[in-house]
């Protein structure tokens, strides 16, 4: 990766890592009370980056050739199957219990939260399951 | 007025512009390098630095985990500076016990991969792309979530 490409990166993921810690979606308290419906401002944060990145996805391949620093615009075309369907329904178990998600447990490292620590462990741990089991 | 402090009891606002810069950052990793920045595949690109197995040796992870891992390390300095910037430094704490947090991030981990994508893959990428799999996804953790935590919040004190 060029230098660049390296910094925009980084820089992108700070922007996403600063608007998760100041909607305070890094702290498992929050996103538990949305999932028991006693406070709704999940679907802001949501919403929020939802249309940021409609208008982006829709808009930069109509008005730029390629992306500024790369040769072309990725697509990741998702797909319902048994897989993404169980998949889906056991995340939404784990996010249930603990009220962490993957970006958050990551960003949490960062913003002084040791306990998140266990979040980040459980995920990794689960991913490197899902990959053993995987054919 | 009264609608808005029962919806939102801590306010509003923040979260509106939480989830605009959460937003901003996919969308300028996209203009800028075209890439579609979910955040759980980096839990299994990762592990193809250590575990050589043909799953995890596919070529979706080893060609993406270093940019992965930038964007992750990117999440880390952005979270960083909100601490110290504006939450003055001082430590984080939960009152959501460690083994809730181990027992569900794994589930949380194993389902994401396994379902090719968590809220920030199928929920802000997949539906900023305006696919339906993705949107069958959210609606299907979002289903299982509110159940999990209100059950939780039965069973336990």
């Amino acid at each position: 990766m060029s230098a660049a490409r390296v910094l925009s990166t980084l820089l992108a993921g700070m922007l996403f890592g600063f608007g998760l810690s100041f909607s305070t979606m890094i702290r498992p308290e929050v996103v538990l009370s949305f999932l028991r419906f006693q406070d709704f401002g999940l679907m802001l944060v949501m919403g929020g980056a939802v249309l940021v990145v409609l208008l982006a996805y829709k808009l930069a391949p109509r008005l730029l050739q390629r992306p500024l620093l790369d040769d072309h615009f990725h697509e990741h075309p998702s797909v319902w199957n048994r897989d993404t369907a169980v998949g889906a329904a056991l995340f939404g178990v784990g996010w249930g219990i603990c009220g962490v998600c993957p970006g958050p447990a990551i960003a949490g490292l960062g913003a002084g939260n040791g306990s998140l620590l266990w979040a980040l462990a459980g995920i990794a741990l689960g991913a490197l399951v899902q990959g053993l089991r995987a054919k | 007025m009264n609608l808005a402090l029962s919806l939102f009891p801590l306010g509003w606002q923040h979260y509106l512009l939480g989830g605009l810069l959460i937003g901003a950052g996919a969308a300028l990793l996209f203009v800028l390098t075209g890439r579609i920045g979910g955040m759980s595949t980096v839990f299994s690109s990762s592990w193809s630095y250590l575990v050589q197995r043909p799953f995890f040796e596919q070529k979706r992870f080893v060609d993406s985990r270093c940019w992965r891992l930038v964007y992750a390390l990117g999440l880390i300095l952005g979270a960083l500076i909100w601490w110290l910037g504006f939450a003055g430094g001082a430590p984080q704490a939960t009152a959501v016990p460690d083994w809730q947090l181990l027992v569900g991030g794994f589930f949380v981990g194993y389902g994401a991969r396994l379902g090719n994508g968590c809220t920030s893959g199928h929920g802000i990428c997949g539906l900023g792309s305006l696919q339906w799999p993705s949107l069958l996804a959210v609606l299907t953790f979002m289903a299982t979530a509110f159940l999990t935590a209100n059950l939780m919040m039965r069973v336990l004190p």
